[in-house]
């Protein structure tokens, strides 16, 4: 039956594609590296410190004392824990972060292999990675951990949503899902620009994604003590941060090559457009930074509700906008203007919600005033 | 070497189905059907179905295991929930018995033939899928809103037992 | 993304890239456990192996169950997902259709698809279920 199908590759490809491979890890890791000092040093200065100085010229070296630090310490699996679940699931967390860079390219042509459903295969393969935390929760045998396991299966699934119907409507405005067409797509203009609902709903997903603040309520140290990750030390804890680096630097990768042009810019040609696809990524890197060193931490009911009541709608109507305009073939500018009208509405619920009096406080205090209202008759009757 | 690939996925496929069933750990069961359902996807892509491979990993791999998941952290049980012989097992030997009698003849009877690669491209899915089973298409969206109304009402039924 | 173009090579060039990912990934991840395993310190204690908690001692864990308002979060998640794998051939192929064969049906198709979901959305909605229970 399937003699027929000759599933060949030669030897020289097969080793390509592992050296390919090795070297995308290596890579990632460097850049996992650049990510913690560049992080620590970013977030230093928002908060008007310096940030690491004491190892090599500007801390440069704090990432290595890092690395080193966390192999050389001693990997503590809990006697109560559930050991193989508790030794699988940072590599399963991992294994996805990694399986996505697959086909992320750098520019036309610095990709390991380039899939024809490029965006289908990123999405797929994230979804696994949310497995491996709720695991690693369920593994520990600590209570922390598995609210923190729970709390973060919750959040990731609610913003999955989001980013696909976002990553579908820029499909349809490239008419691919190749990472590689879509750039391409973008040769007249940036879909930012027809897109910026789009990008938004992305960034704030992706954030959500990758468990950045504000949305890092399932692992926050001063709330449930660091959640699926609090049994965890030594090689493992760094796994799982390695994975988180690795994803952080995929969601801003993905931001870049669905809407902001990708490697394309002037000056640089060929290969030499990589530098202009790190430098937009490193940009997105740094306002995630920006974010984390801005705003307070949301609550989980916050989260939640924000998830399924602005992103799931909004980016529902991002992928009916996108349709309209592409079917009854409507001007750019008016999908512009429908997505900044969205873009305005989506503001405005966040702008409302951050400044209209909350109900928790509203409850704390009608039950105040009730207390004192009962109160008051009492000692009013007793001075008549 | 696509028989060895295609072996070794099977292999892997039979060997998470029987974790499934063997396993005394829930959750290792569910890490076997993980294992089973990605094998699969595997297999599709022997067959050239590489729409349907990423299908398996998200909708099985990913979302209906991180639904199993919650399920079993649903069940109210004490002790870490271990799976008990129950008395159903002869049931469900007799209906997988007879699951199996009729899948077999039927692929007996309708024989594929394998000589050339059913490249089912991915336009070539989304073009039939969307004019000539359009009809299905709007029905599997009536089937995802049953399936929804269902687990809100379940959940608020729990709710109110409580 | 043209079918005809389909090339044997390249399906199995880019499906073993995919594959071999996954190896690679386990091998660094192996390699660095058994690094982190030679080279740590292990002092093992009776207490250092106890699970953590917030200044009292650790009670024997038991599985706690969740609320069953989680699982309906994951059912949505579910069907949000099914509706995405449909999404994904469509927002391909219905402007080729439309131009190359004048075939209008995907469209008003998938608008109706939506429509049904967008009313499930809604009844969640109303239904107050998207509310976070404690």
């Amino acid at each position: 039956m399937l003699e027929a199908i000759l599933l060949t590759i030669s030897l020289d490809d097969f080793i390509w594609i592992i050296v390919g491979l090795f070297a995308m890890f290596t890579c990632l890791s460097i850049v996992v590296l650049s990510l913690t000092w560049l992080e620590r040093k970013v977030l230093g200065r928002l908060q008007l410190r310096l940030g690491p100085t004491r190892t090599g010229p500007m801390g440069l070296m704090q990432p290595i004392a890092d690395a080193l630090k966390l192999i050389l310490k001693e990997d503590i699996v809990p006697a109560s824990s559930e050991k193989a679940l508790f030794w699988v699931a940072p590599v399963i967390v991992v294994i996805s972060a990694f399986m996505i860079w697959v086909t992320i390219p750098g520019t036309q042509t610095a990709v390991i292999q380039n899939l024809d459903l490029g965006l289908f295969y990123i999405i797929a393969f994230s979804v696994i990675g949310i497995l491996g935390l709720v695991l690693a929760g369920w593994g520990s045998a600590n209570k922390y951990g598995t609210l923190g396991g729970l709390r973060a299966a919750a959040q990731l699934i609610s913003y999955e949503i989001p980013i696909i119907m976002v990553a579908i409507s820029v499909a349809m405005l490239a008419q691919s899902l190749d990472l590689r067409e879509i750039v391409d797509g973008q040769n007249d203009y940036i879909y930012v620009f027809v897109q910026p609902l789009g990008l938004v709903l992305f960034f704030i997903a992706g954030l959500a994604e990758v468990g950045r603040t504000p949305f890092d309520i399932y692992f926050a140290e001063s709330e449930i003590v660091g959640g699926p990750f609090v049994e965890y030390s030594g090689a493992h804890w760094s796994v799982f941060f390695l994975a988180e680096y690795i994803n952080t630097f995929a969601i801003a990768a993905l931001m870049v090559i669905l809407f902001l042009g990708g490697w394309s810019g002037p000056v640089l040609s060929g290969n030499w457009e990589i530098i202009w696809f790190l430098g937009k990524v490193y940009v997105v890197i740094m306002v995630i930074f920006w974010v984390r060193g801005t705003f307070p931490r949301l609550r989980i009911d916050q989260l939640m509700a924000f998830a399924w009541k602005v992103m799931v709608p909004m980016s529902f109507l991002s992928v009916v906008m996108t349709a309209v305009y592409q079917f009854y073939d409507w001007p750019a500018w008016s999908l512009t203007a429908m997505s900044s009208a969205g873009l305005a509405v989506v503001g405005l619920l966040i702008f409302k919600k951050m400044t209209a009096p909350s109900k928790l406080v509203a409850e704390v205090k009608a039950r105040r005033e009730a207390l004192e209202a009962q109160r008051r008759p009492a000692a009013s009757g007793g001075g008549d | 070497m696509a028989w060895f690939i295609f072996i070794s996925l099977a292999v892997l496929t039979i060997a998470g189905a029987l974790g499934v069933v063997v396993a005394r750990n829930v959750v290792h069961a569910a890490l076997a059907l993980l294992v089973s359902l990605i094998a699969v996807a595997g297999i599709y892509l022997v067959l050239f179905a590489e729409f349907l491979a990423l299908v398996q990993v998200l909708i099985y791999g990913g979302a209906i295991i991180i639904v199993l998941m919650f399920a079993i952290m649903l069940t109210r049980n004490t002790d870490y929930p271990k799976i008990s012989d129950n008395k159903q097992w002869p049931l469900a030997a007799l209906a997988a018995l007879a699951f199996l009698g009729v899948l077999a003849p039927s692929f007996i009877i309708n024989r594929v033939e394998g000589t050339k690669s059913h490249n089912a491209s991915f336009e070539g899915i989304g073009e039939s899928l969307f004019t000539t089973w359009a009809v299905p298409f709007e029905i599997a969206s009536l089937v995802l809103l049953v399936a929804l109304i269902g687990a809100i009402i379940i959940a608020r039924s729990d709710e109110e037992e409580n | 993304m043209t079918p005809d173009t389909f090339s044997v090579e390249l399906f199995t060039q880019n499906w073993t890239a995919v594959a071999l990912s996954a190896v690679v990934a386990a091998m660094a991840i192996g390699g660095m456990f058994a690094a982190s395993r030679m080279l740590s310190a292990r002092r093992h204690s009776e207490e250092k192996l106890t699970t953590y908690e917030c200044g009292i001692p650790p009670s024997p864990y038991t599985w706690s169950n969740i609320n069953v308002r989680f699982y309906i979060f994951a059912i949505l998640f579910l069907i949000f997902d099914v509706e995405a794998v449909f999404l994904f051939p469509w927002a391909v192929i219905f402007m080729q259709e439309k131009i190359n064969e004048a075939n209008t049906l995907p469209f008003y198709a998938m608008m109706m698809f939506l429509g049904v979901l967008a009313f499930a959305i809604i009844y969640a909605w109303k239904k107050g279920v998207l509310e976070w229970q404690k």
